[in-house]
């Protein structure tokens, strides 16, 4: 079993809990992890990625060879794109449909979703309407990490329990919120890749 | 034993613990930060009343470290390698002395400057002070080479340099932890005159050092982190330094090289085992993170002998981190490669966050400087540093921390006016105070604006030195009060803020304008951290 994985967006997006997330769930299975994150200065709303690797094996690199990605992760549209030399022939992206704009030179939404729809498997997902309709706008990257879900080989309920640990000390509440802003992620996915 | 998931840096402060840590100092910088931030935030640490604040600046650190380890405690010291350039008086003299208790002293290197400005290799430092390095290539590995390198430090009575890179710093694997050791006691070095460098002993403990070096690369602690592997195929070696084992090893997944390998993770180098290496094959690659330092020795002046492939010869490009790929290419294997990043992609460089109190500093600089003409604004190193891109280009100058305020002083010398320095309130208590004392004295034609937002920004908002200090601070040095004015960088005070900026600019002398709002980062956690519910 080998997962190689790029979780892209843009700094301040929470990607890192999705790392987090993954990570807890890795571990749980005793799987070997490799998570390489970006701090300092692009955390200011600069693109930021992390190279998340899982495996049964013992993983070298902290970093993912190009074409190797087994799967994108994107909490934004854009940021999706800027990893394609890393995934791999036969890799999934799934992305975030919402734009994050901070730049003045930001492309047409519709360009972007072009581009993604040339990917050979993609899931497109508008994780901040998803979490808006649940009234977490908050918890749109656990539905991203929900939409993903399926690609990543961990059961699913282990994902459960990592989210359960992450959320856990700030109360039932919020766990349950990220609970149902993943699984409604999970449904998206399960129904579009019939 | 219990196993944790950690980043290169937390696994380096558990293991500090872990060997009986009893003072951890450190001025953030990006990629060292998250050590002194892991000691921080542990329970163990703060139930063991384990020394853990932040310090002024690298050389305050690094000396605070070694008073420490004279009192016979393990200490160690972490910063970011520019920060060792500061702390560099007090390092390379701490190798004369020598220590008492284990003291470590961590930099950690950023090639490909993701978050510096320079990529400067701290395995020179070592060399330049004959002090043993060691140079990780897992986390695993960092969090066992502590727990030797503290040993090592108290045999020898040496600081010991530990190197690391943005990679290894953030990236997170699991470690298996040891046995806890008990913290040392108090107690003073055997020999009275050991910490006293007046030239007479100075020379003493200068020989003294020339032959512990000479002794180190023979102690296991050493020389079992310099492992050499064999292969049937001689024609080519390949010698690798820290992490960039992990790349060579990546591209031989199974069933691994066939070729001899040796591993460099801790040194004076392994002189024995390169020649043996070189002796075995035809020809040599050799692979760092980082400057070609080994290379360059294996070289020579001469370079007639055997076939070198390096950075020297461009089969490894000669600046910028390594990777997977690099690695390849070096050794001829096939790279693979995606798809092409579609044209329509656009860079999004970082930006002042969406309320940031220096974006509205700068609109009001901006306009001041409008009649002035451009040229006249030297900055520093923090987030106020990102003036220099669009919209703002508002920032003339970043060079280190505090020369916002010297180059001011040199260029109002040259007659340029008005001269205005604009530097962070963290940067200012690292390394501005003492340009401040220099404009007082020959009362420099200057305007210095201290961008205060309470914390050190960049680097994730850790406590500011400066806090609630920077106008008790500027009277202090002798500034005129008249002169010290301070303002809130709002944009409803907008026309007050250039109004008084502009009075402070056409001032023939020195004068300080203190701009001051909290972080809109550190404002937001703290607003979250006192609501429970959320």
């Amino acid at each position: 079993m080998k997962n190689d994985i790029i979780l892209s967006g843009v700094g301040g997006q929470g990607i890192l809990s999705i790392a987090a997330a993954i990570g807890l769930a890795a571990v749980e299975n005793n799987l070997f992890l490799k998570q390489s994150e970006v701090h300092g200065m692009s955390q200011r709303g600069g693109d930021v990625q992390s190279h998340l690797r899982l495996s049964d094996k013992k993983i070298h690199s902290d970093l993912i060879p190009y074409g190797k990605a087994d799967l994108i992760v994107s909490v934004e549209p854009m940021e999706s794109l800027r990893y394609l030399p890393w995934l791999s022939e036969n890799g999934w992206l799934v992305t975030n449909s919402s734009p994050f704009i901070n730049i003045p030179d930001y492309p047409q939404i519709e360009e972007i979703i072009n581009e993604i729809m040339k990917v050979k498997n993609h899931i497109i997902i508008d994780a901040d309407k998803i979490a808006r309709e649940m009234g977490s706008s908050r918890s749109g990257n656990m539905v991203i990490l929900g939409a993903a879900s399926p690609y990543i080989d961990i059961p699913y309920s282990s994902i459960e329990n990592a989210i359960r640990k992450l959320f856990g000390r700030k109360g039932e509440e919020i766990v349950e919120v990220n609970m149902k802003a993943l699984k409604a992620g999970r449904n998206f996915t399960e129904k579009s890749d019939l | 034993m219990q196993k944790l998931l950690l980043l290169g840096d937390e696994a380096i402060a558990q293991a500090a613990m872990d060997a009986g840590l009893s003072g951890m100092y450190a001025y953030p910088g990006t990629p060292s930060t998250e050590i002194m931030e892991y000691i921080q935030s542990s329970p163990e640490a703060a139930k063991r009343r384990i020394h853990r604040e932040w310090s002024s600046n690298e050389k305050t650190a690094m000396e605070a470290a070694l008073g420490m380890s004279y009192a016979g405690k393990r200490a160690m010291v972490a910063m970011k390698h520019v920060g060792l350039n500061v702390a560099a008086d007090g390092f390379i003299n701490s190798a004369i002395t020598g220590v008492n208790g284990g003291l470590i002293v961590v930099a950690a290197d950023d090639p490909s400057m993701h978050s510096s400005q320079n990529e400067q290799d701290s395995r020179f430092y070592g060399k330049f002070s004959f002090v043993p390095v060691y140079e990780p290539a897992t986390q695993q590995e960092a969090y066992n080479m502590i727990f030797d390198a503290f040993e090592l430090s108290e045999k020898f009575s040496i600081p010991v340099l530990f190197r690391i890179t943005t990679r290894l710093a953030h990236s997170r694997a699991a470690v298996e932890l040891k046995a806890n050791i008990p913290e040392k006691k108090l107690k003073l070095p055997s020999d009275t005159y050991q910490f006293i460098l007046l030239p007479s002993i100075a020379r003493k403990r200068y020989r003294i050092l020339l032959s512990i070096f000479e002794k180190l690369k023979f102690d296991n602690r050493i020389s079992k982190y310099n492992t050499f592997s064999d292969g049937d195929n001689r024609k080519l070696g390949v010698i690798t330094c820290g992490i960039a084992h992990n790349y060579l090893m990546e591209n031989y997944q199974d069933p691994g090289p066939d070729f001899p390998v040796l591993k460099i993770a801790a040194y004076p180098f392994p002189k024995d085992l390169i020649k043996d290496i070189t002796e075995r094959c035809e020809e040599i690659l050799i692979l760092e993170e980082g400057y070609p330092v080994v290379e360059e020795s294996l070289r020579g002046i001469l370079d007639e002998g055997k076939k070198i492939f390096g950075r020297l010869d461009g089969s490894v490009p000669r600046d910028g981190e390594l990777n997977p790929a690099i690695v390849a290419k070096a050794l001829g294997l096939p790279v693979s490669y995606g798809n092409d990043v579609p044209q329509i992609v656009r860079m999004r460089p970082p930006s002042f966050c969406k309320g940031c109190g220096h974006a509205d500093m700068f609109n009001a600089i901006i306009e001041a400087m409008k009649s002035y003409g451009p040229g006249g604004v030297f900055s520093d190193i923090g987030c106020y540093t990102l003036a220099a891109l669009p919209p703002y280009n508002a920032i003339n100058s970043c060079v280190d921390m505090g020369a916002s305020i010297t180059m001011a002083i040199g260029a109002a010398d040259a007659g340029l006016f008005p001269a205005v320095a604009a530097i962070g309130d963290s940067t200012f208590t690292h390394s501005g105070m003492t340009g401040l004392l220099d404009a007082v004295v020959k009362n420099s034609s200057i305007t210095i604006v201290i961008a205060d937002n309470s914390t050190t920004g960049m680097t994730g908002g850790q406590k500011s030195q400066a806090t609630g200090r920077i106008k008790s601070i500027c009277a202090g040095i002798g500034v005129e009060p008249d002169h010290i004015r301070v303002i809130t960088p709002l944009r409803k005070n907008h026309e007050e803020n250039v109004r008084i900026m502009k009075q402070e600019f056409d001032y023939k002398g020195l004068s300080v304008i203190i701009a001051t709002r909290e972080c809109i980062q550190t404002a937001t956690r703290r607003k979250k951290t006192s609501t429970p519910c959320e």
